[in-house]
């Protein structure tokens, strides 16, 4: 299981993950990008903490956990901070959840709230 | 109590202060408002594939930066900063080296329909940070964003998109950036997705039809609030040296006539017109058949404003410039050294290169750069390709405005054919012209031969003679006048009949 945050306030809200992994915020800090074993690779990009960036960020770790449990990689990005990484992903709408990996790379804009959507577009709608 | 009001407000305590205006440096465009985009505000520029949206609000950033001394902000939704910079290297603009001195900023926003999925609340706060990171970059005071349309093709919730939209204009407005957007052409409203809806404050309407299978740039100020403007279409035209726009109505009737003459370049012609030749910024007419000696006339005249070291424009529509230098050496006129030296330009354009109205604005841009005291059109009636007679006698009083405004003078050459009389220019511009000398090739003795008489020359003596023009290779001259029983002798019977006087 791996969730890493560019945003430390992101990461307070961060809620713990299920499974034992106590204080992962080091133990994210450590770990090399991408794991062994991970097979998604997700940059969820918010607008500092606003109820939609919660609720965004909420409702994508709620998904991976139940569906991913430790085969994903999670970064969250406050644009506020990183206005330049915008370019590289071409961001406009926040919050935006961008599927690195597996491919194809896949955008999912909004708060995350419509979880089949979510689910069928990270081709987890079988599991569920 | 109540007190009526009785007066209007005083003007002074309304404060009526200038809308201040950024200029935009496209040649004519701000004539045509009156000094550029509203400063501060957004501008809305709006037309058809091809009308030239991107150019414009491109020129507006560079020759903002290059010019006005203001840093820009570019975001394209459609092309690459690559495809971009290579577009326009070729009007001399070097994006790139703005890029690098830290005066422009280009962003490429990429939106792939087929990739977003819509999951839940959403705003465009992202592009926000996007373009307020830019504009602090480089200290931006404008901003072009072409096209913001792709937005509403790339993502699905319209009543978001609108809402942000109008927090977007908002934005720039708080930002005090003075802003372009484009907007392609809707079937039923100015652009496809109304955005006309959201700028009020300028619209700018560019036009790219076709007729005759000729293409015709047109612009219209829409709408400009608080500043009145040009209304009508005008023509535009895209070149080398980019966009630009003929404000054709600021000219008129008014222009300053000068009492000062040119010669003709031909001695016995000036000698017809009052011994000194036609006025200086007057319009000349040259009509004839052909073969009969128009544009050796054309380069009498060229070649004495070049011996005085004037400026000539000789646009042709019908030689190369090396053919007419071949031309004109054979009858004693040697152009390439003045070609060489600068005082001399021969342009050659084939009529259907384009519509009327660039013909229009590239004489005038032609003029403006090269800045000659005398223009020659040859000839005139070859625009009859590409327009009918009203609409090239429409333009051609726009051009013969343009040159007598800034005391040009202007020699046109008429190919008259077999069917139509001498005395009828077959594009019908009589009216236009100060003097006016017609042409003829007469049959004789098993010769032909050319004559040259003057019909009209307004405001100044002239002849009413008919003259023999000879063409040799010592230049062109008019035969001395033999004038027999009823008749101008030329060629033969001049030198048979002995009994005929000298009398020019």
């Amino acid at each position: 299981m791996a969730t890493r945050s560019t945003d430390t306030r992101a990461t307070k809200r961060h809620p713990k993950k299920k499974g034992g992994t106590g204080r992962l915020d080091q133990k994210l800090r450590a770990a090399p990008r991408r794991q062994v074993g991970t097979e998604y690779v997700l940059r969820l990009y918010v607008a500092g903490m606003s109820q939609r960036s919660t609720a965004a960020i909420k409702n994508i770790t709620e998904i991976c956990d139940a569906h991913l449990p430790g085969r994903y990689d999670l970064e969250v990005i406050d644009i506020y901070q990183h206005p330049t990484f915008l370019q590289r992903d071409q961001i406009i709408a926040v919050p935006t959840l961008v599927k690195k990996q597996p491919i194809p790379v896949r955008c999912f804009i909004g708060d995350l709230a419509n979880r089949e959507k979510v689910l069928l577009g990270l081709d987890l709608q079988d599991k569920l | 109590m109540v007190t009526r009001r009785r007066s209007r407000p005083r003007k002074d305590s309304v404060a009526v202060r200038q809308l201040l205006k950024a200029p935009t440096g496209i040649r004519g465009l701000d004539e045509v408002t009156l000094g550029g985009l509203p400063r501060g505000r957004t501008a809305l520029v709006c037309g058809g594939a091809g009308s030239g949206k991107t150019l414009l609000a491109l020129e507006f950033i560079v020759r903002g930066i290059r010019e006005f001394d203001e840093p820009g902000v570019f975001v394209t939704f459609e092309e690459t900063v690559d495809d971009l910079a290579k577009n326009v290297t070729s009007l001399g603009f070097d994006l790139k080296d703005l890029i690098r001195k830290k005066k422009l900023a280009i962003d490429y926003v990429f939106i792939e329909r087929t990739e977003i999925e819509e999951t839940g609340e959403y705003d465009l706060e992202g592009l926000f940070v996007r373009l307020g990171a830019l504009i602090d970059e480089v200290g931006a005071k404008r901003v072009a964003i072409d096209s913001l349309e792709a937005l509403f093709a790339g993502l699905p919730n319209k009543a978001i998109l609108r809402a942000e939209l109008r927090r977007l204009f908002r934005w720039l407005k708080e930002r005090g950036v003075t802003s372009v957007i484009t907007g392609e052409q809707g079937e039923k409203s100015l652009t496809r997705y109304g955005l006309e809806e959201y700028v009020s404050d300028c619209v700018i309407f560019l036009d790219h039809r076709v007729q005759n299978q000729v293409a015709t740039r047109r612009l219209r100020v829409m709408k400009y609030r608080g500043s009145s403007h040009g209304t009508n279409e005008y023509p535009a035209m895209i070149d080398k040296g980019g966009l630009s726009v003929l404000p054709i109505s600021s000219l008129g009737l008014t222009y300053p006539v000068s009492n000062e003459r040119v010669v003709t370049g031909v001695a016995r012609l000036d000698h017809m017109l009052g011994s000194k030749g036609y006025f200086r910024g007057s319009s000349i007419l040259l009509s004839g058949p052909a073969g009969s000696g128009k544009s050796s006339l054309a380069a009498a005249f060229a070649e004495s404003f070049c011996k005085r070291g004037e400026r000539c424009l000789y646009l042709s529509f019908e030689e190369s410039p090396d053919q007419i230098i071949r031309s004109m050496a054979s009858i004693g006129f040697d152009l390439g050294r003045w070609v060489k030296k600068g005082l001399l330009r021969l342009n050659a354009t084939r009529p259907t290169i384009y519509g009327l109205e660039q013909h229009l604005v590239s004489v005038h841009n032609l003029v403006s750069e090269f800045e000659p005291r005398a223009v020659i059109i040859d000839p005139v009636t070859n625009l009859s390709a590409v327009g009918a007679n009203n609409e090239i006698k429409a333009i051609l009083t726009q051009i013969i405005d343009v040159l007598k405004s800034s005391g040009i003078t202007a020699m046109f050459t008429s190919l008259t054919g077999g069917a139509h009389g001498h005395e009828q220019s077959e594009v019908d511009i009589s009216s236009l012209i100060d003097t006016w000398i017609v042409l003829q090739m007469v049959q004789s003795a098993n010769e032909r031969n050319r004559i040259l008489y003057i019909l009209k020359s307004r405001g100044m003596e002239h002849s009413n003679q008919m003259r023999e023009l000879v063409l040799s290779d010592e230049g062109v001259d008019l035969a001395e006048v033999y004038a027999g029983p009823g008749t101008v002798h030329t060629a033969a019977a001049r030198r048979k009949s002995g009994d005929t006087k000298v009398i020019g």
